[in-house]
């Protein structure tokens, strides 16, 4: 097969072009360039848009040998990837980014260009497998190691993507990756692992949020303060510079003088960005036990039945058992989520994973939580 | 099997050049010192000096040997301009092009936002040759406030030779220096650096045949420069640095090489050039002929040929035809890799669609018919893959 290998400039997505190659594969390796400037995006090693990284993936092709490029992503992941970050933010719910890349460029942009020119699969450095199940579809399930398994961020591929997605790493632990990265003599071997989104620098998603949508430049719609409430009495607690500075759960930097009258912590458990009104209130008001959520994606065939799996809510967050119903409502589908094992702190805009033991089933944009059972 | 179609980055060292500097590589002696072998190697300079001198026809003493031509740009530019203002406080302005390799623009860009100089860049048009009335009138309305012009000889991107006796006639009728950027000239067209009249010239080994990392300025004895590199003074006191010996005398082998071959090179080389443009013009109908269409020297470098594939993306078009073996060039400025529309394209009018669309296929002096052949069997299917892909990714985009 002719493969294109994404490498980032870290150490798994070099492993990942290593072994695809190794495999047979005519394998050639492409550099995404997502920064419109390059510098500001990341400093130091941690992300995936710097020259540095760049450059460790250019030596990485070096040492496996194969033919390397770097491809001009930056439009399309500013349009499809931060603005909508922004946006999302804006509108008072807490969106993942890498979803939404894996989404929009790494398996449709940048798979789309890869198909046109004569390639037949993307391979990436993802913690997931791929394997081709009793119907003939391509299912994919959960890496063996789960500390590392990134199927969550790959929950929104569809069949069609996945029939021409490579995950070579999927079967193995991340110590025997690194392990095998330095044997391979790639010198990302001992590179630290990124974490955080990577168009921001410094990690300070609050301080990133509070500049972008502070700024001119930024959607019209944005408050720039309101309230913080109570959530059972409405009596207003204090103010803040603008709700797109919270999410639901968090619990620090709320700045509040008056401590609650059972003196516990409190959380923000809505926000509601057109008036600016951010409610917060008690641990157990965060609980949630229904889940409904929007533009559904299948991996494989739509679940006929209620399916009896599990969700996963967040990237690395732990598996709820839960009732996953597909239900229509004016022409679009959705998903009706019912959690056997209460969720705390979710908010809209994050995605719900649904699996069915180790196989992912599809996945769905949270719109809007509920409490039924108390 | 690789078919080299990019020779205008670089070409191949002529094996008389390698020998040349392969023999001094194993020889000690820095020409500055007093004794015998310290002379030895500085004959091997004076030597390589006279043969660069006798080529281009400039004086052995006006041979100022740099690391490339990017220092040498560097240094006519900001070494000329310091001196000319220490003359004449008035002369604050610099004229050049739009067109300029960035070994030119990024230094005027530089003294621009560091020095404060007021840089002025004159348009081209379609094919890439300067306006030359608008020159006129920038140096006929403020002649005094004019430090130096710098036009280059020949565009490394699209080709076209460029109107210098012209520039030299509007400057020097006011006395002002001009500063050519021949890298792309020298061993293509017909170079004289005396009969050109200019004040300073830069040219580069590894364009020519010979060795990469080392260049000259050829500056005229009567221009005064303030140096950028402070030392040991070697070369005319403007610039430091130990001398290269073994550099310069594969440097002065392939200059002497390429100048005296120039004539039956551009013969045979603009003759494949042309068969390159037509055949990928016959199997592409579309394909658009960048720079001067006139294939004689006076207009357009013999080895330069510069196409537009509409709807396609130049990247993918490069890649396509790397994985066949066959390289070329898109021409354009990478900034950390991210290739961007070439400032030349779009000076020349073209739109960033259009100029991200463009190949650069260059020849030399080892280029053959195979090698066109090999890219006309080749281009007709790349060209449709990179269509498809360009139409795929651009449909997306829009919807």
């Amino acid at each position: 097969m002719r493969v294109l290998a994404a490498m980032s400039g870290g150490v798994d997505s070099a492993v990942a072009a290593a072994r695809a190659a190794e495999a047979g594969h005519d394998v050639t390796g492409i550099h995404l360039a997502l920064s419109r400037n390059p510098q500001s995006y990341r400093t130091g090693a941690r992300g995936c848009c710097t020259i540095e990284d760049s450059n460790d993936a250019r030596r990485a092709a070096d040492v496996i040998g194969i033919p390397f490029y770097v491809w001009d992503l930056s439009d399309r992941f500013h349009e499809d990837v931060v603005e909508d970050f922004l946006a999302e933010y804006a509108e008072g719910r807490t969106p993942n980014p890498c979803l939404r890349c894996n989404e929009k460029i790494k398996f449709a942009a940048v798979l789309d260009r890869a198909l046109a020119l004569g390639f037949d699969a993307v391979a990436t450095g993802h913690y997931a497998q791929l394997r081709t199940g009793p119907d003939g579809l391509i299912e994919m399930h959960r890496a063996v190691d789960m500390g590392k398994d990134q199927s969550y961020v790959l929950g929104v591929l569809t069949q069609d993507q996945l029939a021409h997605s490579m995950f070579p790493l999927g079967d193995s632990p991340k110590a025997l990756v690194r392990e095998e990265a330095g044997r391979r003599g790639l010198s990302v071997a001992a590179k630290p692992d990124s974490h955080d989104i990577c168009f921001i620098s410094d990690g300070d998603t609050g301080g990133w949020l509070a500049e972008k949508l502070s700024s001119e430049a930024g959607p019209s719609s944005i408050n720039h303060g309101g309230v913080i409430v109570d959530h059972e009495s409405g009596e207003v607690l204090g103010e803040h510079r603008g709700s797109y500075r919270f999410t639901i759960g968090q619990r620090k930097g709320l700045r509040i003088g008056t401590p609650a009258a059972d003196g516990k912590p409190r959380f923000v458990l809505d926000i509601e960005p057109v008036s600016g009104t951010v409610t917060v209130g008690p641990r157990t008001a965060l609980t949630v036990d229904r889940l409904t959520g929007i533009k559904p994606r299948w991996c494989g065939s739509v679940p006929a039945e209620p399916l009896h799996g599990t969700v996963q809510l967040r990237a690395h967050g732990s598996e709820h058992r839960a009732v996953v119903r597909v239900v229509s409502t004016s022409g679009d589908t959705g998903v009706e989520i019912e959690l056997l094992d209460p969720a705390e702190g979710i908010a809209p805009g994050q995605a719900a994973v649904v699996y069915d033991g180790s196989r992912v089933v599809g996945s769905a944009t949270i719109s809007a939580t509920a409490r039924v059972n108390a | 099997m690789t078919v080299y179609l990019d020779h205008a980055a670089t070409t191949p060292i002529y094996p008389e050049a390698a020998a040349a500097m392969t023999e001094q590589l194993s020889r000690v002696g820095n020409p500055s010192s007093l004794h015998a072998s310290g002379r030895d190697a500085r004959r091997i300079v004076e030597e390589s000096r006279e043969t660069i001198a006798r080529a281009l026809n400039c004086r052995p003493g006006e041979v100022v040997f740099t690391s490339g031509g990017t220092e040498a740009d560097n240094l006519a530019l900001k070494g000329m301009y310091w001196s000319r203002r220490d003359d004449d406080p008035r002369r604050t302005r610099i004229l050049s092009t739009t067109i300029e390799h960035h070994a030119v623009l990024d230094p005027l860009h530089w003294l621009a936002e560091e020095e404060g100089v007021q840089v002025d860049l004159v348009g081209v048009d379609a094919e890439a040759r300067i306006d030359i009335e608008a020159l006129r009138a920038a140096v006929d309305a403020a002649p005094e406030t004019i430090a130096l012009i710098s036009v280059m000889w020949a565009n490394n991107e699209v080709g076209t030779v460029q109107p210098i006796a012209e520039v030299v006639e509007i400057a020097h009728a006011h006395g002002i220096p001009v500063h050519t950027d021949a890298v792309q000239a020298l061993g293509e067209v017909p170079l004289d650096f005396a009969a050109a009249g200019v004040d300073a010239m830069t040219v580069t080994g590894h364009k020519i045949g010979g060795p990469y990392g080392v260049g000259a300025l050829i500056l005229r004895r009567e221009v005064q420069l303030t140096a950028l590199l402070h030392g040991g003074g070697q070369e005319r006191d403007v610039r430091s640095g130990t001398i290269d010996t073994p550099a310069i005398a594969g440097f002065a082998t392939a200059c002497e090489l390429a100048v005296k071959l120039q004539p039956e090179v551009a013969v045979r080389v603009s003759a494949l050039r042309d068969e390159l443009v037509a055949g990928v013009r016959r199997v592409v109908p579309d394909a658009i002929y960048n720079g001067d269409p006139v294939s004689d020297v006076a207009h357009r470098l013999p080895g330069n040929a510069h196409l537009t594939f509409p709807g396609c993306e130049g990247d993918s078009l490069l890649m396509l035809l790397d994985a066949r073996g066959i390289e070329c060039s898109t021409g354009s400025a990478c900034n950390a890799g991210v290739p961007q529309a070439s400032h030349v394209l779009l000076a020349m009018g073209h739109s960033d669609d259009s100029a991200r669309a463009s190949l650069r296929f260059s020849l030399g002096h080892t280029s053959t018919s195979a090698d066109v052949d090999a890219l006309l069997e080749a281009i007709g299917p790349v060209v449709e893959r990179a269509r498809a892909a360009g139409l795929t990714s651009s449909g997306r985009a829009a919807g």
